[in-house]
Protein backbone atom coordinates (compact mmCIF):
# COMPACT_ATOMS: atom_id res chain seq x y z
CA UNK A 1 0.00 0.00 0.00
CA UNK A 2 2.64 2.39 -0.53
CA UNK A 3 1.65 3.55 -4.39
CA UNK A 4 0.86 7.35 -5.27
CA UNK A 5 -2.34 7.64 -7.50
CA UNK A 6 -2.72 9.89 -9.77
CA UNK A 7 -6.64 11.29 -10.74
CA UNK A 8 -6.14 12.72 -13.81
CA UNK A 9 -8.36 14.69 -15.69
CA UNK A 10 -9.69 15.40 -19.65
CA UNK A 11 -12.16 17.46 -21.12
CA UNK A 12 -13.20 17.86 -24.57
CA UNK A 13 -10.80 14.33 -26.05
CA UNK A 14 -7.50 16.36 -24.25
CA UNK A 15 -5.95 15.49 -20.96
CA UNK A 16 -5.43 18.69 -19.08
CA UNK A 17 -2.06 19.95 -17.91
CA UNK A 18 -2.60 19.83 -14.43
CA UNK A 19 -3.10 15.77 -15.03
CA UNK A 20 0.90 16.02 -16.19
CA UNK A 21 1.62 18.52 -12.86
CA UNK A 22 0.73 15.52 -10.86
CA UNK A 23 1.92 13.14 -12.92
CA UNK A 24 5.15 14.78 -12.21
CA UNK A 25 4.60 15.46 -8.78
CA UNK A 26 3.55 11.70 -8.05
CA UNK A 27 6.94 10.53 -9.75
CA UNK A 28 8.96 12.59 -6.89
CA UNK A 29 6.44 11.57 -4.08
CA UNK A 30 6.93 7.50 -5.06
CA UNK A 31 10.43 8.19 -5.59
CA UNK A 32 11.01 9.01 -1.99
CA UNK A 33 8.52 6.61 -0.58
CA UNK A 34 9.01 3.74 -2.67
CA UNK A 35 5.93 2.69 -4.87
CA UNK A 36 4.55 2.77 -8.24
CA UNK A 37 3.03 5.53 -9.66
CA UNK A 38 -0.78 5.17 -10.51
CA UNK A 39 -2.65 7.13 -12.77
CA UNK A 40 -6.47 6.85 -13.21
CA UNK A 41 -8.92 7.46 -16.00
CA UNK A 42 -12.31 7.11 -16.17
CA UNK A 43 -14.68 8.29 -19.47
CA UNK A 44 -15.55 7.02 -22.44
CA UNK A 45 -13.52 6.25 -25.64
CA UNK A 46 -10.46 7.19 -23.76
CA UNK A 47 -8.25 4.28 -23.33
CA UNK A 48 -6.50 6.36 -26.50
CA UNK A 49 -5.41 8.82 -24.03
CA UNK A 50 -3.05 6.28 -21.84
CA UNK A 51 -0.76 6.70 -24.34
CA UNK A 52 -0.14 10.16 -22.87
CA UNK A 53 0.58 8.91 -19.35
CA UNK A 54 4.22 7.18 -20.05
CA UNK A 55 5.05 9.43 -16.54
CA UNK A 56 3.16 6.57 -15.08
CA UNK A 57 3.72 3.36 -14.23
CA UNK A 58 0.63 2.00 -14.09
CA UNK A 59 -2.82 2.82 -15.90
CA UNK A 60 -5.88 1.89 -14.74
CA UNK A 61 -8.94 2.67 -16.80
CA UNK A 62 -12.53 2.67 -16.57
CA UNK A 63 -13.69 3.12 -20.11
CA UNK A 64 -17.86 2.96 -20.13
CA UNK A 65 -20.61 4.97 -22.24
CA UNK A 66 -21.44 5.99 -18.73
CA UNK A 67 -18.89 8.32 -18.59
CA UNK A 68 -19.46 10.00 -21.37
CA UNK A 69 -19.09 13.00 -19.83
CA UNK A 70 -18.24 13.94 -16.11
CA UNK A 71 -20.32 12.55 -13.50
CA UNK A 72 -20.03 14.17 -9.97
CA UNK A 73 -20.82 11.47 -8.06
CA UNK A 74 -20.04 8.71 -10.42
CA UNK A 75 -16.59 9.46 -10.96
CA UNK A 76 -16.36 10.07 -6.96
CA UNK A 77 -17.54 6.61 -6.62
CA UNK A 78 -15.78 5.11 -9.73
CA UNK A 79 -11.77 6.99 -7.92
CA UNK A 80 -12.63 5.77 -4.63
CA UNK A 81 -12.68 2.49 -5.92
CA UNK A 82 -9.91 2.56 -7.68
CA UNK A 83 -7.65 3.90 -4.75
CA UNK A 84 -7.46 1.11 -2.31
CA UNK A 85 -4.05 0.31 -2.99
CA UNK A 86 -2.53 3.92 -2.87
CA UNK A 87 -0.35 5.43 0.11
CA UNK A 88 -1.06 9.16 -1.47
CA UNK A 89 -3.65 10.61 -3.73
CA UNK A 90 -3.03 13.52 -5.77
CA UNK A 91 -6.06 15.09 -7.05
CA UNK A 92 -6.31 18.56 -9.24
CA UNK A 93 -7.80 21.14 -7.14
CA UNK A 94 -10.48 21.89 -10.16
CA UNK A 95 -13.78 21.64 -10.28
CA UNK A 96 -13.94 18.12 -11.74
CA UNK A 97 -11.34 17.64 -8.54
CA UNK A 98 -13.18 19.26 -6.11
CA UNK A 99 -16.29 16.97 -6.40
CA UNK A 100 -14.04 13.92 -6.88
CA UNK A 101 -11.50 15.08 -3.67
CA UNK A 102 -14.57 15.67 -0.65
CA UNK A 103 -16.33 12.69 -1.41
CA UNK A 104 -13.64 10.31 -1.94
CA UNK A 105 -12.73 11.70 1.72
CA UNK A 106 -15.70 11.12 3.39
CA UNK A 107 -16.36 7.76 1.77
CA UNK A 108 -12.85 6.12 2.83
CA UNK A 109 -11.89 8.36 6.25
CA UNK A 110 -8.79 9.59 4.26
CA UNK A 111 -7.87 12.74 5.43
CA UNK A 112 -7.95 15.12 2.55
CA UNK A 113 -5.79 18.47 2.54
CA UNK A 114 -7.06 21.27 0.37
CA UNK A 115 -5.42 24.40 -1.61
CA UNK A 116 -1.88 22.16 -2.11
CA UNK A 117 0.66 24.10 -3.27
CA UNK A 118 3.49 21.88 -2.57
CA UNK A 119 3.58 18.36 -0.64
CA UNK A 120 6.16 16.82 1.45
CA UNK A 121 7.13 13.21 2.82
CA UNK A 122 9.94 13.29 4.39
CA UNK A 123 8.71 13.15 7.65
CA UNK A 124 5.40 11.83 7.45
CA UNK A 125 2.70 12.95 4.93
CA UNK A 126 2.04 16.79 4.90
CA UNK A 127 1.52 19.74 2.56
CA UNK A 128 2.00 23.78 2.41
CA UNK A 129 -1.31 24.85 1.64
CA UNK A 130 -2.71 28.66 0.64
CA UNK A 131 -5.89 29.63 2.84
CA UNK A 132 -7.36 32.90 3.23
CA UNK A 133 -7.22 33.60 -0.92
CA UNK A 134 -3.55 33.06 -0.84
CA UNK A 135 -2.59 35.36 2.06
CA UNK A 136 -1.73 32.93 4.36
CA UNK A 137 0.77 29.81 4.02
CA UNK A 138 0.09 26.78 6.57
CA UNK A 139 2.25 23.77 6.81
CA UNK A 140 0.13 21.11 7.84
CA UNK A 141 0.47 17.14 8.86
CA UNK A 142 -1.56 14.28 8.31
CA UNK A 143 -2.49 11.63 10.98
CA UNK A 144 -1.52 7.97 9.57
CA UNK A 145 0.01 7.00 6.27
CA UNK A 146 -2.55 7.30 3.95
CA UNK A 147 -3.97 11.26 2.54
CA UNK A 148 -5.59 12.48 -0.52
CA UNK A 149 -3.93 15.90 -1.43
CA UNK A 150 -5.63 18.32 -3.74
CA UNK A 151 -3.24 20.10 -5.51
CA UNK A 152 -3.18 23.69 -7.03
CA UNK A 153 -2.39 23.97 -10.80
CA UNK A 154 0.99 25.02 -11.28
CA UNK A 155 2.88 22.87 -8.57
CA UNK A 156 4.71 21.08 -10.60
CA UNK A 157 5.90 21.57 -14.08
CA UNK A 158 3.91 19.40 -16.94
CA UNK A 159 6.71 18.75 -18.89
CA UNK A 160 8.04 16.49 -16.35
CA UNK A 161 4.86 14.83 -16.23
CA UNK A 162 4.78 14.07 -19.96
CA UNK A 163 6.90 10.73 -21.25
CA UNK A 164 6.60 8.87 -24.38
CA UNK A 165 7.08 5.63 -22.61
CA UNK A 166 4.60 2.67 -22.55
CA UNK A 167 3.08 2.14 -19.25
CA UNK A 168 1.38 -0.91 -18.26
CA UNK A 169 -2.44 -0.51 -19.15
CA UNK A 170 -4.93 -2.07 -16.94
CA UNK A 171 -9.02 -1.93 -17.94
CA UNK A 172 -11.47 -1.93 -15.07
CA UNK A 173 -14.87 -2.70 -15.53
CA UNK A 174 -17.20 0.31 -14.49
CA UNK A 175 -17.79 -0.51 -10.86
CA UNK A 176 -20.88 1.84 -10.24
CA UNK A 177 -23.07 0.55 -13.20
CA UNK A 178 -24.81 3.31 -15.53
CA UNK A 179 -27.67 4.22 -13.04
CA UNK A 180 -26.25 7.77 -12.02
CA UNK A 181 -28.27 10.28 -10.18
CA UNK A 182 -27.06 12.94 -11.89
CA UNK A 183 -26.97 13.21 -15.89
CA UNK A 184 -24.83 15.31 -17.92
CA UNK A 185 -27.12 17.21 -20.69
CA UNK A 186 -24.21 18.34 -22.55
CA UNK A 187 -21.22 20.88 -22.20
CA UNK A 188 -21.38 24.52 -22.80
CA UNK A 189 -18.77 26.61 -24.66
CA UNK A 190 -18.77 30.06 -24.03
CA UNK A 191 -20.02 33.16 -26.71
CA UNK A 192 -16.94 35.27 -28.20
CA UNK A 193 -17.61 38.51 -27.26
CA UNK A 194 -15.87 41.50 -29.03
CA UNK A 195 -12.73 41.71 -27.42
CA UNK A 196 -10.17 38.11 -27.19
CA UNK A 197 -8.40 38.90 -23.99
CA UNK A 198 -5.88 36.18 -24.68
CA UNK A 199 -4.37 37.85 -27.88
CA UNK A 200 -4.16 41.63 -26.28
CA UNK A 201 -0.69 43.10 -25.85
CA UNK A 202 -1.60 45.20 -22.83
CA UNK A 203 -4.16 44.10 -20.18
CA UNK A 204 -5.71 46.49 -17.22
CA UNK A 205 -7.42 43.85 -14.92
CA UNK A 206 -9.91 45.45 -12.33
CA UNK A 207 -10.93 43.92 -9.49
CA UNK A 208 -13.02 44.49 -6.36
CA UNK A 209 -11.49 47.26 -5.37
CA UNK A 210 -12.70 49.23 -8.50
CA UNK A 211 -16.04 48.95 -6.08
CA UNK A 212 -18.75 49.57 -8.97
CA UNK A 213 -19.61 49.11 -12.63
CA UNK A 214 -18.78 53.18 -13.03
CA UNK A 215 -15.39 53.33 -11.89
CA UNK A 216 -14.64 50.72 -14.71
CA UNK A 217 -14.75 53.35 -17.12
CA UNK A 218 -11.39 54.83 -16.16
CA UNK A 219 -9.41 51.57 -16.28
CA UNK A 220 -11.26 51.33 -20.04
CA UNK A 221 -9.62 54.96 -20.51
CA UNK A 222 -6.09 54.21 -19.36
CA UNK A 223 -6.70 50.56 -21.79
CA UNK A 224 -7.79 52.52 -24.24
CA UNK A 225 -4.57 54.66 -24.21
CA UNK A 226 -2.22 52.03 -24.19
CA UNK A 227 -3.75 50.64 -27.47
CA UNK A 228 -5.55 47.37 -24.76
CA UNK A 229 -8.29 45.81 -22.91
CA UNK A 230 -9.76 45.90 -19.88
CA UNK A 231 -10.27 42.74 -17.95
CA UNK A 232 -11.63 41.15 -14.60
CA UNK A 233 -11.34 38.92 -11.55
CA UNK A 234 -14.01 36.54 -11.00
CA UNK A 235 -16.06 39.17 -8.96
CA UNK A 236 -16.53 41.50 -10.95
CA UNK A 237 -17.60 38.98 -13.77
CA UNK A 238 -20.10 37.26 -11.50
CA UNK A 239 -21.70 41.54 -11.03
CA UNK A 240 -21.99 41.23 -14.47
CA UNK A 241 -19.94 44.40 -14.61
CA UNK A 242 -18.17 42.89 -16.98
CA UNK A 243 -18.46 40.28 -19.55
CA UNK A 244 -17.79 36.37 -18.95
CA UNK A 245 -15.11 36.19 -21.74
CA UNK A 246 -13.24 38.70 -19.55
CA UNK A 247 -12.32 37.14 -16.84
CA UNK A 248 -8.81 35.93 -16.06
CA UNK A 249 -8.40 32.85 -13.99
CA UNK A 250 -8.89 29.18 -13.25
CA UNK A 251 -12.39 29.37 -14.08
CA UNK A 252 -11.88 32.32 -16.79
CA UNK A 253 -8.96 32.61 -19.47
CA UNK A 254 -5.56 32.16 -18.76
CA UNK A 255 -3.68 34.96 -20.55
CA UNK A 256 0.00 35.69 -21.28
CA UNK A 257 -0.02 39.68 -22.37
CA UNK A 258 3.34 41.88 -22.21
CA UNK A 259 1.54 44.24 -19.54
CA UNK A 260 -0.98 43.06 -16.86
CA UNK A 261 -1.85 46.11 -14.86
CA UNK A 262 -3.99 44.84 -11.80
CA UNK A 263 -5.78 47.59 -9.95
CA UNK A 264 -7.91 46.52 -6.89
CA UNK A 265 -7.00 42.39 -7.55
CA UNK A 266 -5.84 40.48 -4.12
CA UNK A 267 -4.00 38.22 -6.08
CA UNK A 268 -6.06 34.91 -5.04
CA UNK A 269 -4.54 31.84 -6.13
CA UNK A 270 -7.67 31.02 -8.48
CA UNK A 271 -7.00 34.46 -10.83
CA UNK A 272 -3.35 34.13 -10.13
CA UNK A 273 -3.72 30.47 -12.09
CA UNK A 274 -4.58 32.50 -14.97
CA UNK A 275 -1.93 35.35 -15.35
CA UNK A 276 1.37 34.61 -13.51
CA UNK A 277 3.27 33.72 -16.80
CA UNK A 278 2.36 37.18 -18.07
CA UNK A 279 5.72 38.80 -18.85
CA UNK A 280 5.06 42.28 -17.04
CA UNK A 281 2.99 42.52 -14.22
CA UNK A 282 2.46 45.42 -12.27
CA UNK A 283 -0.07 45.45 -9.13
CA UNK A 284 -1.69 48.08 -7.45
CA UNK A 285 -2.97 47.58 -3.94
CA UNK A 286 -4.00 49.44 -0.86
CA UNK A 287 -2.95 46.37 1.11
CA UNK A 288 0.93 45.92 1.47
CA UNK A 289 -0.03 41.93 2.21
CA UNK A 290 -1.83 41.35 -0.98
CA UNK A 291 -0.54 38.42 -2.47
CA UNK A 292 -0.49 39.76 -5.84
CA UNK A 293 2.98 41.65 -4.52
CA UNK A 294 4.18 38.38 -4.46
CA UNK A 295 3.46 37.43 -8.19
CA UNK A 296 3.90 40.99 -9.48
CA UNK A 297 7.21 42.20 -10.53
CA UNK A 298 6.48 46.06 -10.31
CA UNK A 299 4.33 47.13 -7.19
CA UNK A 300 2.84 49.76 -5.80
CA UNK A 301 1.06 50.49 -2.42
CA UNK A 302 -1.82 53.05 -2.78
CA UNK A 303 -5.23 54.25 -3.79
CA UNK A 304 -6.31 53.39 -7.47
CA UNK A 305 -8.73 56.30 -7.46
CA UNK A 306 -5.47 58.34 -6.97
CA UNK A 307 -3.55 56.52 -9.19
CA UNK A 308 -6.02 56.50 -12.36
CA UNK A 309 -6.26 60.22 -12.73
CA UNK A 310 -2.53 60.54 -12.97
CA UNK A 311 -2.31 57.65 -15.04
CA UNK A 312 -4.04 59.23 -17.29
CA UNK A 313 -2.69 62.35 -17.39
CA UNK A 314 1.04 60.99 -17.80
CA UNK A 315 -0.30 58.79 -20.95
CA UNK A 316 -1.98 61.88 -22.93
CA UNK A 317 1.02 63.70 -22.27
CA UNK A 318 3.62 61.16 -23.21
CA UNK B 1 -38.56 23.24 -3.90
CA UNK B 2 -37.55 23.47 -0.44
CA UNK B 3 -33.79 24.22 0.09
CA UNK B 4 -31.82 24.52 3.21
CA UNK B 5 -28.47 27.13 3.26
CA UNK B 6 -25.52 26.34 5.27
CA UNK B 7 -23.72 29.57 6.13
CA UNK B 8 -20.40 29.90 7.72
CA UNK B 9 -18.96 32.81 9.12
CA UNK B 10 -15.35 33.24 7.89
CA UNK B 11 -12.09 35.72 9.35
CA UNK B 12 -12.97 38.93 6.82
CA UNK B 13 -10.36 38.40 4.33
CA UNK B 14 -9.84 42.40 3.95
CA UNK B 15 -8.59 43.10 7.05
CA UNK B 16 -4.99 42.95 8.00
CA UNK B 17 -4.59 38.81 8.93
CA UNK B 18 -1.90 38.23 12.32
CA UNK B 19 -0.26 35.29 13.80
CA UNK B 20 -1.05 34.28 17.23
CA UNK B 21 2.17 33.86 19.54
CA UNK B 22 3.20 30.57 18.90
CA UNK B 23 2.62 30.65 14.88
CA UNK B 24 -0.08 28.18 14.33
CA UNK B 25 -2.87 30.13 13.48
CA UNK B 26 -4.52 33.72 13.31
CA UNK B 27 -4.81 35.86 16.38
CA UNK B 28 -8.67 35.20 16.70
CA UNK B 29 -9.13 37.63 19.70
CA UNK B 30 -8.90 40.80 16.96
CA UNK B 31 -10.89 38.99 13.91
CA UNK B 32 -13.77 40.56 12.51
CA UNK B 33 -15.87 37.50 10.84
CA UNK B 34 -17.63 38.01 7.63
CA UNK B 35 -20.05 35.70 6.15
CA UNK B 36 -18.06 33.60 3.29
CA UNK B 37 -18.60 35.28 -0.12
CA UNK B 38 -19.44 32.04 -1.81
CA UNK B 39 -22.25 31.03 0.83
CA UNK B 40 -24.32 34.77 0.15
CA UNK B 41 -24.16 33.34 -3.37
CA UNK B 42 -25.66 29.65 -2.36
CA UNK B 43 -28.30 31.66 -0.28
CA UNK B 44 -29.02 34.16 -3.13
CA UNK B 45 -29.55 30.81 -5.33
CA UNK B 46 -32.11 29.40 -2.87
CA UNK B 47 -33.76 32.63 -2.79
CA UNK B 48 -34.47 32.78 -6.86
CA UNK B 49 -35.51 29.09 -7.13
CA UNK B 50 -38.16 30.18 -4.52
CA UNK B 51 -38.90 33.16 -6.23
CA UNK B 52 -38.96 31.17 -9.12
CA UNK B 53 -40.61 28.41 -8.43
CA UNK B 54 -42.02 28.06 -4.60
CA UNK B 55 -41.04 25.97 -1.66
CA UNK B 56 -39.20 27.33 1.25
CA UNK B 57 -35.77 28.83 2.43
CA UNK B 58 -34.38 27.57 5.63
CA UNK B 59 -30.82 28.92 6.70
CA UNK B 60 -28.42 26.97 9.38
CA UNK B 61 -25.54 28.53 10.73
CA UNK B 62 -22.32 27.56 12.02
CA UNK B 63 -20.61 29.30 14.89
CA UNK B 64 -21.38 32.07 17.78
CA UNK B 65 -20.06 34.71 16.92
CA UNK B 66 -22.16 38.05 17.22
CA UNK B 67 -21.90 38.34 13.76
CA UNK B 68 -23.74 35.04 13.25
CA UNK B 69 -26.96 36.20 14.15
CA UNK B 70 -26.11 39.31 12.08
CA UNK B 71 -25.93 37.28 9.25
CA UNK B 72 -29.05 35.33 9.80
CA UNK B 73 -31.32 37.97 10.30
CA UNK B 74 -29.64 39.51 7.24
CA UNK B 75 -30.81 36.05 5.57
CA UNK B 76 -34.14 36.60 6.86
CA UNK B 77 -34.49 39.96 5.43
CA UNK B 78 -33.57 38.65 2.08
CA UNK B 79 -36.33 36.22 1.77
CA UNK B 80 -34.87 32.80 4.37
CA UNK B 81 -38.56 31.77 5.78
CA UNK B 82 -36.19 30.02 8.68
CA UNK B 83 -33.32 30.54 10.34
CA UNK B 84 -31.32 28.13 12.89
CA UNK B 85 -28.08 29.08 14.81
CA UNK B 86 -26.03 25.97 15.90
CA UNK B 87 -24.15 25.78 18.74
CA UNK B 88 -21.25 27.92 20.30
CA UNK B 89 -17.76 28.63 19.23
CA UNK B 90 -17.87 25.57 16.34
CA UNK B 91 -15.93 28.30 13.87
CA UNK B 92 -12.74 26.41 13.79
CA UNK B 93 -14.00 22.81 13.39
CA UNK B 94 -12.29 21.16 10.16
CA UNK B 95 -14.89 21.00 7.47
CA UNK B 96 -15.28 17.26 8.15
CA UNK B 97 -16.66 18.05 11.97
CA UNK B 98 -18.71 21.04 10.20
CA UNK B 99 -20.18 18.33 7.95
CA UNK B 100 -21.03 16.04 10.72
CA UNK B 101 -22.94 18.81 12.36
CA UNK B 102 -24.86 19.70 9.42
CA UNK B 103 -25.86 16.16 8.75
CA UNK B 104 -27.30 15.67 12.57
CA UNK B 105 -28.82 19.16 12.49
CA UNK B 106 -30.42 17.74 9.43
CA UNK B 107 -31.95 15.01 10.72
CA UNK B 108 -36.01 14.49 10.69
CA UNK B 109 -36.31 17.87 8.06
CA UNK B 110 -37.85 16.99 4.72
CA UNK B 111 -35.15 19.30 1.84
CA UNK B 112 -34.86 19.22 -1.66
CA UNK B 113 -31.58 21.05 -1.73
CA UNK B 114 -28.47 21.80 0.40
CA UNK B 115 -26.88 24.72 -0.63
CA UNK B 116 -23.69 26.02 0.50
CA UNK B 117 -20.45 27.97 -0.87
CA UNK B 118 -18.19 26.15 -2.78
CA UNK B 119 -15.51 27.07 -0.66
CA UNK B 120 -14.48 29.04 2.49
CA UNK B 121 -11.10 30.84 2.77
CA UNK B 122 -10.15 28.76 6.00
CA UNK B 123 -10.94 25.37 4.99
CA UNK B 124 -8.48 23.19 4.65
CA UNK B 125 -10.01 19.74 4.28
CA UNK B 126 -12.61 19.93 1.48
CA UNK B 127 -15.84 21.56 0.69
CA UNK B 128 -18.41 21.26 2.44
CA UNK B 129 -21.19 21.00 0.04
CA UNK B 130 -20.11 17.33 -1.22
CA UNK B 131 -18.76 16.45 2.30
CA UNK B 132 -22.36 16.71 3.54
CA UNK B 133 -23.89 15.00 0.20
CA UNK B 134 -21.14 12.05 1.14
CA UNK B 135 -22.96 11.76 4.41
CA UNK B 136 -26.12 11.71 3.56
CA UNK B 137 -25.44 9.54 0.47
CA UNK B 138 -27.38 11.80 -1.80
CA UNK B 139 -25.69 13.78 -4.89
CA UNK B 140 -23.49 16.46 -5.50
CA UNK B 141 -22.56 18.55 -7.90
CA UNK B 142 -19.74 21.65 -7.02
CA UNK B 143 -18.82 24.78 -8.81
CA UNK B 144 -21.99 25.26 -9.20
CA UNK B 145 -23.43 28.71 -10.84
CA UNK B 146 -27.14 28.14 -11.56
CA UNK B 147 -29.98 26.01 -10.72
CA UNK B 148 -33.57 25.42 -12.13
CA UNK B 149 -36.40 23.51 -10.00
CA UNK B 150 -37.81 20.77 -11.79
CA UNK B 151 -39.84 17.75 -10.41
CA UNK B 152 -37.88 15.39 -8.44
CA UNK B 153 -34.66 16.71 -9.80
CA UNK B 154 -32.69 20.39 -10.11
CA UNK B 155 -31.15 21.48 -13.56
CA UNK B 156 -28.13 22.94 -12.45
CA UNK B 157 -24.97 24.90 -14.33
CA UNK B 158 -21.54 23.66 -13.25
CA UNK B 159 -18.52 25.66 -14.42
CA UNK B 160 -15.68 23.74 -15.88
CA UNK B 161 -12.59 26.37 -17.01
CA UNK B 162 -12.12 28.82 -19.77
CA UNK B 163 -15.56 29.52 -19.49
CA UNK B 164 -16.69 25.94 -20.66
CA UNK B 165 -19.81 24.87 -18.38
CA UNK B 166 -22.00 21.69 -18.35
CA UNK B 167 -25.53 21.40 -17.45
CA UNK B 168 -26.89 18.91 -15.38
CA UNK B 169 -30.28 17.09 -14.27
CA UNK B 170 -29.70 15.90 -10.90
CA UNK B 171 -31.85 14.06 -8.69
CA UNK B 172 -33.06 15.74 -5.35
CA UNK B 173 -32.58 15.51 -2.80
CA UNK B 174 -28.91 17.05 -4.15
CA UNK B 175 -26.12 19.20 -2.30
CA UNK B 176 -24.91 21.68 -4.32
CA UNK B 177 -21.77 23.87 -3.91
CA UNK B 178 -22.22 27.30 -5.02
CA UNK B 179 -19.74 29.54 -7.17
CA UNK B 180 -21.97 32.04 -7.99
CA UNK B 181 -25.40 32.85 -7.80
CA UNK B 182 -27.28 33.53 -11.84
CA UNK B 183 -27.51 37.54 -10.16
CA UNK B 184 -25.04 38.89 -7.86
CA UNK B 185 -26.38 38.54 -4.12
CA UNK B 186 -29.20 41.41 -3.60
CA UNK B 187 -28.66 43.90 -0.50
CA UNK B 188 -31.21 44.25 2.31
CA UNK B 189 -32.31 47.21 3.46
CA UNK B 190 -31.27 47.87 7.24
CA UNK B 191 -34.96 48.07 8.53
CA UNK B 192 -35.82 44.61 7.20
CA UNK B 193 -33.31 43.28 8.99
CA UNK B 194 -34.11 45.06 11.98
CA UNK B 195 -37.65 43.83 11.20
CA UNK B 196 -36.62 40.44 11.36
CA UNK B 197 -34.02 40.44 14.24
CA UNK B 198 -38.25 41.43 15.86
CA UNK B 199 -39.98 38.36 13.47
CA UNK B 200 -38.64 35.65 15.97
CA UNK B 201 -37.90 33.50 13.06
CA UNK B 202 -34.19 32.70 14.21
CA UNK B 203 -34.38 29.38 16.63
CA UNK B 204 -30.80 28.26 18.21
CA UNK B 205 -29.76 24.68 18.46
CA UNK B 206 -27.23 23.30 21.15
CA UNK B 207 -25.08 21.05 19.35
CA UNK B 208 -21.64 19.46 21.15
CA UNK B 209 -18.25 19.45 18.48
CA UNK B 210 -17.80 16.14 17.36
CA UNK B 211 -14.48 14.70 17.94
CA UNK B 212 -11.71 15.73 15.18
CA UNK B 213 -12.28 13.13 12.55
CA UNK B 214 -9.99 15.23 9.70
CA UNK B 215 -6.39 13.78 10.62
CA UNK B 216 -5.19 16.99 9.53
CA UNK B 217 -2.96 19.39 11.62
CA UNK B 218 -1.80 22.81 11.40
CA UNK B 219 1.86 22.89 12.19
CA UNK B 220 2.69 26.57 11.46
CA UNK B 221 1.19 29.22 8.90
CA UNK B 222 3.15 32.45 8.30
CA UNK B 223 1.55 35.27 6.23
CA UNK B 224 2.66 34.70 2.64
CA UNK B 225 5.74 36.06 1.17
CA UNK B 226 4.94 38.91 -0.60
CA UNK B 227 7.29 41.48 -2.77
CA UNK B 228 9.42 38.92 -3.15
CA UNK B 229 8.77 39.04 -6.79
CA UNK B 230 8.11 42.63 -6.99
CA UNK B 231 10.10 45.79 -6.71
CA UNK B 232 8.14 47.90 -5.20
CA UNK B 233 7.82 51.50 -6.62
CA UNK B 234 7.94 54.23 -3.85
CA UNK B 235 6.42 57.74 -3.66
CA UNK B 236 2.96 58.97 -4.24
CA UNK B 237 0.48 58.23 -6.97
CA UNK B 238 2.40 61.08 -9.05
CA UNK B 239 5.67 58.73 -8.61
CA UNK B 240 3.85 56.02 -9.23
CA UNK B 241 2.12 57.17 -12.22
CA UNK B 242 5.43 58.21 -13.81
CA UNK B 243 6.94 55.34 -12.94
CA UNK B 244 4.74 52.82 -14.11
CA UNK B 245 4.30 54.44 -17.79
CA UNK B 246 8.47 54.07 -17.56
CA UNK B 247 7.43 50.51 -17.36
CA UNK B 248 5.02 49.93 -19.47
CA UNK B 249 7.05 51.88 -22.20
CA UNK B 250 10.41 50.42 -21.24
CA UNK B 251 8.39 46.61 -21.86
CA UNK B 252 8.19 47.92 -25.77
CA UNK B 253 4.22 48.93 -25.56
C1 LIG C 1 -13.57 27.23 -8.10
C2 LIG C 1 -13.19 28.69 -8.09
C3 LIG C 1 -12.80 29.29 -9.26
C4 LIG C 1 -12.45 30.63 -9.27
N1 LIG C 1 -12.05 31.18 -10.44
C5 LIG C 1 -11.62 32.45 -10.46
C6 LIG C 1 -11.16 33.04 -11.68
O1 LIG C 1 -11.18 32.44 -12.75
N2 LIG C 1 -10.72 34.31 -11.64
C7 LIG C 1 -10.70 35.04 -10.49
O2 LIG C 1 -10.26 36.20 -10.52
N3 LIG C 1 -11.15 34.52 -9.34
C8 LIG C 1 -11.62 33.24 -9.30
N4 LIG C 1 -12.11 32.74 -8.13
C9 LIG C 1 -12.32 33.66 -7.00
C10 LIG C 1 -11.09 33.93 -6.18
O3 LIG C 1 -11.04 32.97 -5.13
C11 LIG C 1 -11.18 35.31 -5.51
O4 LIG C 1 -12.38 35.40 -4.77
C12 LIG C 1 -11.13 36.47 -6.50
O5 LIG C 1 -10.05 36.31 -7.40
C13 LIG C 1 -10.99 37.75 -5.75
O6 LIG C 1 -11.13 38.84 -6.64
P1 LIG C 1 -10.51 40.26 -6.30
O7 LIG C 1 -9.05 40.14 -6.14
O8 LIG C 1 -11.01 41.20 -7.32
O9 LIG C 1 -11.25 40.64 -4.95
P2 LIG C 1 -10.72 40.72 -3.46
O10 LIG C 1 -10.04 39.47 -3.08
O11 LIG C 1 -11.84 41.19 -2.66
O12 LIG C 1 -9.59 41.83 -3.53
C14 LIG C 1 -9.83 43.19 -3.69
C15 LIG C 1 -8.50 43.89 -3.46
O13 LIG C 1 -8.63 45.26 -3.77
C16 LIG C 1 -7.89 46.01 -2.84
N5 LIG C 1 -8.47 47.35 -2.83
C17 LIG C 1 -9.67 47.74 -2.36
N6 LIG C 1 -9.88 49.05 -2.58
C18 LIG C 1 -8.78 49.51 -3.22
C19 LIG C 1 -8.40 50.78 -3.72
N7 LIG C 1 -9.17 51.85 -3.65
N8 LIG C 1 -7.19 50.88 -4.31
C20 LIG C 1 -6.37 49.81 -4.43
N9 LIG C 1 -6.69 48.60 -3.97
C21 LIG C 1 -7.88 48.44 -3.39
C22 LIG C 1 -8.01 45.26 -1.55
O14 LIG C 1 -6.91 45.54 -0.70
C23 LIG C 1 -8.01 43.81 -2.02
O15 LIG C 1 -6.72 43.26 -2.02
C24 LIG C 1 -12.49 31.40 -8.09
C25 LIG C 1 -12.88 30.80 -6.92
C26 LIG C 1 -13.23 29.46 -6.91
C27 LIG C 1 -13.65 28.85 -5.62
N1 LIG D 1 -11.19 12.66 -14.72
C1 LIG D 1 -12.14 12.49 -15.61
N2 LIG D 1 -12.59 11.29 -15.87
C2 LIG D 1 -13.56 11.12 -16.74
N3 LIG D 1 -14.18 12.06 -17.38
C3 LIG D 1 -13.77 13.25 -17.20
C4 LIG D 1 -12.73 13.53 -16.31
N4 LIG D 1 -12.50 14.79 -16.37
C5 LIG D 1 -13.39 15.27 -17.22
N5 LIG D 1 -14.17 14.36 -17.71
C6 LIG D 1 -15.33 14.52 -18.57
O1 LIG D 1 -15.38 13.75 -19.67
C7 LIG D 1 -16.21 14.40 -20.60
C8 LIG D 1 -15.85 13.97 -21.94
O2 LIG D 1 -14.49 14.09 -22.02
P1 LIG D 1 -13.69 13.66 -23.30
O3 LIG D 1 -14.06 12.24 -23.55
O4 LIG D 1 -12.30 13.90 -22.86
O5 LIG D 1 -14.19 14.60 -24.37
C9 LIG D 1 -16.05 15.87 -20.37
O6 LIG D 1 -17.30 16.47 -20.37
C10 LIG D 1 -15.48 15.94 -19.03
O7 LIG D 1 -16.44 16.51 -18.16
Amino acid sequence: MSDVFVVTEHLQGQLTETSFELVAQARTIAAQIGGQVVAGLVGSGVTGLAAELGGADRIVVVDDPAFENFSPDGHAAVFGSLIEDSAVVLVPYTSMGMDVASAMSTTSGIPLVSFCASISVDSGLGATCQLYAGKIEADVEVDGDRAIFAVLSGSASAEDGRSGAAAEVTRVPNPVGSELRSTCLGLVEPEGGDVDITSEDVLVVVGRGIESEDNIAEAQEVADLLGGAVAGSRPIIDQGWLAKDRQVGKSGLTVKPKIYLTLGVSGAPEHVEGMKDAETIIAVNTDPQAPIFGVAHYGWVGDIFDLLPELVDKLESD
Amino acid sequence: MDSVVLLRPVPDPVEELELNDDGTDLDRDYLGYVLNEFDDHALEEAILLKEASGGSVTVLGLGSADEMEQILHTALAKGADEAIKLGDDLSQLSVSSQAEIFVSALEGRSYDLILTGVQAADELDGQLAVRVAAKLEIPHVSVVVGADAGDGSVKVTKEFWGGVTADYQVQTPAALGIQAARQAPRYVAVSLIRQAQQGGALSEIDVDPPPETSGVRVVSVRVSETGEGAEMIEGDEEAAAEKIVEIIRGAGV
